[in-house]
């Protein structure tokens, strides 16, 4: 796929790394989740996060998207706090209206991709830019158009979502979060939903858009090869600790600690 | 037959009065819903007190009384005097509007949270996801109450007759005093109250039935012509009066 | 026209003797509600007969309660009082609603419950009596409730066939002394006083119970 300036780029940070999570701590109730977490991923670069169920990798993205707010510490995009804002004599809470702002450059692709229901393809992909960005209405129409071409879906843009099959909903899904033009995309779980044999559709679009373009990827997956093939570094998770980090031909062909190996086996098992 | 036949006009007009008080009524009933029961959905706790305080206090006092309230004790206490049609439509409307505000903060509380997340993911505003997102795929939960309370807003517009509107039912009782035609002058009535019924249960079937479309949903109980007669569903709110 | 104290406390026996009355329609009509409702979810699965009684049920159910008491009661030979006219056909009428209810319980009780009384070939009243009826019952608590709240706020149309309920009263305190203000206020808040507390108590046995 040609580089093409279609795609959004990762903006180089100011300096520092894009996305910082700094002492990032979230219960939910009792249970803590994420204890003191600190990670950066730089502008343009591919992250794998994995890691047994319910070690909180989705907790991680959910947070970044401000889905969740979290309990302690700070995140920071492009040197901006995501959940905070500077206010007297330091950071306080931020407010919808700066929340609005910081996650302009955040994307997110949905494990059950959450189309909505009530919107043909064409105003699901074109709603974000017209009505959140202020795109005029025919900007937003041909990049959708545009968007869809490359999932592969030029001839549905005008089909009802629930008319799709899982992996095509998915494809729009991703289209819909790119509309929106974000620096970062968060990809949770996108194919663990579909049927076998539509998941091989969903990840050569990834492919494609890791090729083609610089966007920052934070993706959560069990499909490794797909891992190996895009991501830069992966990080390996447990009970909401980085056990390990590193490229992804040593975590897959050389993993250092005892815990990956047992992972990787479990789900190379099963996978 | 012959008695019918001889009033019809009569009891047409008596219809008429009796639909255009159930519609006007309808259409505030329909607006107090949406904007109360939004209200009741919204984090902030006045906006939420609002709400709670209209519906409680208009789904207890029967609309009956409402209406009397405002036909008699308003004038005492002010130098105005409703029009009686006029208390009629706004005490029927604010009961019925009472009901419907709680099933539209249901329907819109009922919006799967996976939706909402989207719209975050999108970073599109409240008033975009309410209105673009939220509202539209509540609006297919909502339709099915929606039409038993317009059915028991009709069937309250016969209170109208007790402060001297024309409807329906003051025509029965006049034809009944003029005739001592009891049973018909009365059934008359019934007969035409349970056509209006029967024809806006069917056009809230067809909203139904488009709204269900819309969301890519096969109508409930088929889609032929025949479904669109099924006997309504009974919902547990309780009389709308 | 200003609020009179004075007044308000004079009025105010009629209006509980008017209360006492309403709450009695109440009961009576509910008891009505209740059992004839059953009666009917029951009759609906004859064949011929019971949809014959729904189509019956349907008209009653979507036309006016009002008409319906002013027709039997200028109907009704002259013997018969018109609180009970009242409450018999509030009671019908709201049989039109209980009836629906039930049938929805019934129809609720799942099936592995009809197939494990054929298994132990339970006679047919055991099979109701003992295990459809008190499971369907149970999961419209809640629903029934709603109807015996709906019903009271239903009985100041009584007062149109000259029922002494608690609207009649506020009425014709108000045709005698020419003041509706505070009997009127009065009725909205003892309906208030009432609903509020008893809406809050079916929030809870909605809570308890399966909801329909
Ligand atoms: N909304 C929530 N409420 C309570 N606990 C939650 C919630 N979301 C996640 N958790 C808990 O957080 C932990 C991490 O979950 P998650 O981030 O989904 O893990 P993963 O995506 O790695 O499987 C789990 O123990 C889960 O039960
Ligand atoms: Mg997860």
């Amino acid at each position: 796929m040609p580089q093409s300036d279609l795609l959004p780029g990762g903006a180089p940070g100011a300096g520092g790394p894009l996305i910082r999570f700094d002492g990032v701590v979230k219960r939910f109730g009792a249970n803590t989740v994420l204890d003191e977490l600190d990670f950066t991923v730089d502008a343009g670069e591919r992250v794998t996060l994995i890691g047994p169920s319910g070690s909180g990798k989705t907790t991680i993205l959910r947070l970044l998207m401000t889905l969740e707010k979290v309990t302690g510490g700070v995140i920071w995009v492009n040197g901006e706090p995501l959940s905070h804002m500077r206010g007297k004599g330091g950071l306080v809470r931020a407010g919808e209206k700066h929340q609005r702002e910081v996650r302009k450059r955040i994307g997110m692709v949905f494990q059950q991709f959450n189309l909505f229901p009530n919107m043909t393809v064409r105003q699901n992909v074109t709603e974000g830019p017209i009505h959140s960005l202020g795109v005029s209405r025919d900007e937003a129409n041909q990049r959708a158009e545009e968007l869809l071409d490359l999932v592969g879906l030029g001839e549905k843009i005008d089909a009802h979502p629930t008319r799709l099959s899982g992996g095509q909903q998915q494809r729009v899904a991703i289209a819909r979060a790119l509309a929106m033009r974000p620096e970062i995309l968060l990809l949770d779980e996108v194919t663990s939903a579909l049927d076998p044999e539509l998941v091989s559709g969903v990840l050569d679009v990834l492919r494609g858009i890791a090729e083609s373009t610089d966007i920052t990827m934070l993706c959560v997956t069990h499909e490794m090869h797909f891992a190996r093939d895009v991501s830069h570094r992966v990080l390996m998770f447990d009970q909401g600790k980085i056990v390990e980090e590193g490229p992804p031909e040593q975590i897959f062909g050389d993993p250092r600690e005892e815990r990956t190996r047992t992972f990787l086996h479990a789900v190379l098992d099963h996978g | 037959m012959e008695f019918f036949i001889d009033r019809f006009p009569l009891y047409l007009s008596g219809a008429g009065v009796t639909l255009t008080i159930t519609l006007i009524g309808a259409a505030l009933a329909f607006v107090l819903a949406m904007a109360v029961g939004v209200l009741g959905t919204m984090r902030n706790p006045v906006a939420r007190g609002v709400a709670t305080f209209y519906t409680e206090t208009f789904r207890g006092i029967a609309a009956l009384v409402l209406m009397y309230w405002m036909a008699f004790a308003i004038p005492q206490l002010t130098p105005y005097e409703f029009d009686p049609m006029f208390a009629a439509i706004l005490a029927l409307g604010l009961n019925i509007g009472a009901y419907g505000a709680e099933v539209v903060r249901g329907a819109v509380n009922a919006v799967p949270r996976a939706q909402i997340e989207a719209t975050i993911a999108l970073n599109m505003s409240w008033a975009r996801r309410t209105w673009s997102v939220v509202l539209p795929q509540a609006w297919a939960q909502m339709l099915p109450t929606f039409g038993n309370l317009v059915i028991e807003l009709m069937k309250a517009t016969a209170i109208v007759s007790l402060i001297g509107v024309t409807d329906l039912t003051r025509v029965a009782q006049e034809q009944r005093s003029a005739t001592g035609e009891t049973i018909l002058a009365f059934s008359s009535a019934l007969v035409m109250y349970f056509v209006i019924a029967q024809a806006l249960i069917l056009g809230v079937r067809l909203l139904e039935r488009r709204a269900n479309r819309r969301l890519g949903r096969a109508p409930e109980g088929g889609s032929g012509l025949l479904a669109l007669l099924r006997p309504p569903p009974v919902t547990a709110t309780g009389g709308g009066r | 026209m200003a609020w009179d104290w004075e007044f308000t406390g004079r009025i105010i026996p009629d209006l509980l003797s008017g209360l006492v009355v309403t709450v009695q329609a109440t009961v009576l009509g509910y008891a009505l509600a209740l059992v004839l409702g059953l009666a009917v979810a029951l009759v609906r699965r004859v064949p011929v007969v019971g949809p014959l009684l729904h189509a019956v049920m349907e008209f009653i159910r979507c036309t006016p309660l009002l008409v319906q008491l002013v027709f039997v009661f200028t109907l009704a030979p002259g013997g018969i009082s018109a609180f009970t006219i009242g409450f018999l056909v509030l009671g019908v009428h709201y049989a039109a609603y209980t009836a629906e209810v039930y049938r929805s319980g019934i129809e609720g009780v799942p099936p592995g419950q009809w197939e494990a009384s054929r298994a132990l070939s339970l006679p047919a009243h055991r099979t109701w009596g003992a295990v459809v009826l008190p499971q369907a019952v149970r999961r419209v608590i809640p629903a029934l409730g709603n109807y015996l709240i709906a019903m009271f706020k239903d009985t100041p149309l009584l007062f149109a066939i000259t029922v002494g309920e608690l609207m009649y009263q506020a009425s014709r305190i108000g045709g005698v002394y020419f003041r509706y203000l505070e009997a009127m206020t009065l009725v909205g808040l003892f309906f208030l006083l009432v609903s509020v507390p008893s809406a809050v108590l079916i929030r809870r046995l909605e809570r308890r119970y399966a909801a329909v």
